[in-house]
């Protein structure tokens, strides 16, 4: 057991625990339970909301490989990450401050309050929430299995009592703590990810002998490292462009991105959060994937992806830093899975129980039901990721496809397009991703894009050609 | 929403769209304008090939410039809750 990188890395997560539990005991004084455990009460201030934005953009990109892969692939793999710079601010300017008000007019508290809000339909409630729970729900399995693995292999112990300790961290401050605390816990999170990978990146150049040596080594190994097409020349400029759809736009429609669009207290907080976001995502990105491409040529022959930031910090720092550094994956994976596990559980919670199976219970049971549920699925997800099924793995690869394509133009264009209706939305989300999960299945790479792109581009036009199509059934009812 | 709120609104969601176009066309055209030569005919920048310090190192410096620039400039401070206001 390797102490020395061990304990940095425990008492860091203590102190994230002691944020949870902190912002815990302010949830005990509360008067409006739901919006305070689901939204922290609409209160988060500029760098808190930058922080936690970027610690879920940050793992919305975990999917695509991240380190490992730029380790594969050199700098082309690099260059397609950073189109995620544009989370930073497009987010926040698109959804906005249009987005702002009218969540709060609703009282909305979650992206599916939003829309049922907007569009008066059942049916849009309760395909967004099967969605949320289908997709969403995978996604976590698949981030609690990464947490195991990362903690199986940095304390050598076996891979089910590393997901037990996994799964008691996560649940113990989401239950106790709620959306304040994930944002908190972020907050921290989001800046060890800042901090730790300028740290590591800076050992690696230096282990490597500089820049200019490290990218000698690199084009003497393969050149097209070093160019932007990846190693086998298979990332084609269409390809890697329709990752600004994936990782980069469509972002707006993810609901746990879309939550925190609404948690914010007010313009100023929002303006400073998309000065830090994007200087913050766009650092982060640009530090961790370099790490992983000046890493082959001081380590090479890693064959498992998701070893190269353990193994590359464990290599060019002393233990103890090492610890510090690697809290940062660490912190990243469980802010994603503690912010999912939120999301889900208000889902089932607000949009479904309370919307159609009891709208009149009480604080104390809505309270009651949201910890009890949060709970549930954390055992529930535990037990899955100790023996996942092909399903969960296979639905995890498209969770964010699925999503984006399924929620784009109902939101945006639901803000922004008065003309908008249930009939559009309802289209366009079935067709969003209907065509998403055949084209994934049996056209991959259509036309060379990305198979996230011709769905987006097509429910567009469902969308508007539907919403026109039905004005006449609508017209009564204006909401905007 | 107050309609001069709403222009507002408006007025930045469209900003967020044309920072977003100025930086793909940025990204694409250093990457893939001077990316697209034989890797030994590559000129040097900081010690990375020109493409990627001009498409993703300075690249991303300029957008960050570029928000905070707008973001502090044209950016326009709207109250959120209307309680006081009928519409």
């Amino acid at each position: 057991m390797n102490w020395e990188s061990l304990i940095p890395l425990i008492a860091i997560l203590i102190i994230i625990f002691g944020a949870g539990i902190w912002a815990g005991g302010y949830l005990k004084s509360s008067t409006n339970f739901a919006q305070d455990y689901f939204l922290g009460g609409r209160s988060l201030g500029g760098f808190v909301l930058a922080m936690t934005m970027t610690a879920t953009y940050g793992s919305a990109s975990s999917f695509i490989g991240g380190p490992g892969t730029a380790y594969n692939e050199g700098l082309g793999w690099v260059l397609l990450a950073m189109s995620q710079v544009a989370t930073g601010y497009f987010v926040l300017m698109i959804l906005g401050k249009k987005f702002a008000v009218v969540t709060r007019k609703y009282k909305a508290l979650t992206m599916v309050d939003f829309l049922k809000a907007r569009y008066q339909s059942k049916w849009v409630v309760i395909f967004s929430a099967l969605s949320i729970i289908i997709f969403l729900f995978s996604a976590m399995a698949a981030q609690w299995i990464g947490g195991a693995r990362l903690i199986e292999s940095l304390i050598g112990i076996d891979y089910t009592s590393a997901l037990f300790i996994f799964a008691v961290a996560v649940l113990i401050y989401v239950t106790v703590g709620g959306f304040r605390a994930v944002a908190l816990t972020d907050a921290i999170q989001g800046s060890i990810m800042f901090g730790g990978t300028l740290i590591l990146l800076i050992a690696v150049i230096i282990a490597g002998g500089g820049v200019p040596a490290l990218i000698a080594e690199l084009t003497a190994e393969n050149p097209n490292l070093i160019t932007p097409y990846g190693s086998e020349g298979q990332l084609t400029p269409t390809y890697v462009s329709s990752f600004w759809i994936l990782v980069g736009v469509g972002v707006v429609a993810l609901p746990q991105i879309a939550v925190r669009a609404m948690s914010y207290k007010n313009a100023r907080s929002m303006h400073r959060a998309i000065i830090i976001g994007t200087v913050v995502v766009g650092f982060i990105m640009l530090n961790m994937h370099l790490i992983g491409v000046f890493a082959r040529p001081i380590l090479p022959g890693i064959e498992v992806g998701d070893k190269v930031m353990p193994l590359i910090a464990l290599e060019v720092m002393p233990n103890w830093l090492a610890g510090i550094v690697l809290a940062a994956p660490m912190a990243a994976i469980m802010s994603t899975v503690d912010s999912l596990l939120l999301l889900v559980s208000s889902t089932i919670v607000k949009d479904v129980y309370l919307n159609y199976v009891k709208p009149d219970a009480s604080q104390q049971t809505i309270k009651r039901l949201s910890i009890g549920i949060t709970a549930l699925l954390g055992v529930i997800i535990f037990l899955m990721a100790l023996n996942p099924p092909d399903l969960i793995i296979w639905l995890n690869l498209f969770a964010f496809g699925g999503l984006e394509a399924a929620f784009i133009w109902p939101i945006v264009l639901g803000l922004y397009w008065q003309k908008g209706n249930k009939y559009g939305a309802l289209a366009s989300m079935v067709t969003g991703v209907g065509l998403y999960i055949i084209s994934d299945l049996f056209f991959p790479q259509p036309f060379g894009l990305h198979s996230v792109v011709m769905p987006v581009v097509i429910s567009f036009f469902v969308y508007v050609v539907v919403s026109l199509l039905t004005q006449k059934q609508t017209a009564r009812m204006r909401v905007l | 929403m107050k309609k001069q709120d709403e222009k507002i609104a408006n007025r930045e969601a469209w900003i967020g769209v044309g920072l977003v176009i100025f930086n793909f066309i940025w990204w694409f055209a250093f990457a893939y304008g001077l990316g697209k030569k034989e890797p030994n005919q590559y000129t040097y920048i900081l010690g990375f090939p020109a493409w990627f310090f001009y498409s993703c190192i300075l690249g991303f410096m300029v957008m960050a410039v570029l928000v905070t620039v707008i973001v502090k400039k044209y950016f326009v401070a709207i109250p959120f809750d209307e309680e006081m206001e009928e519409e």
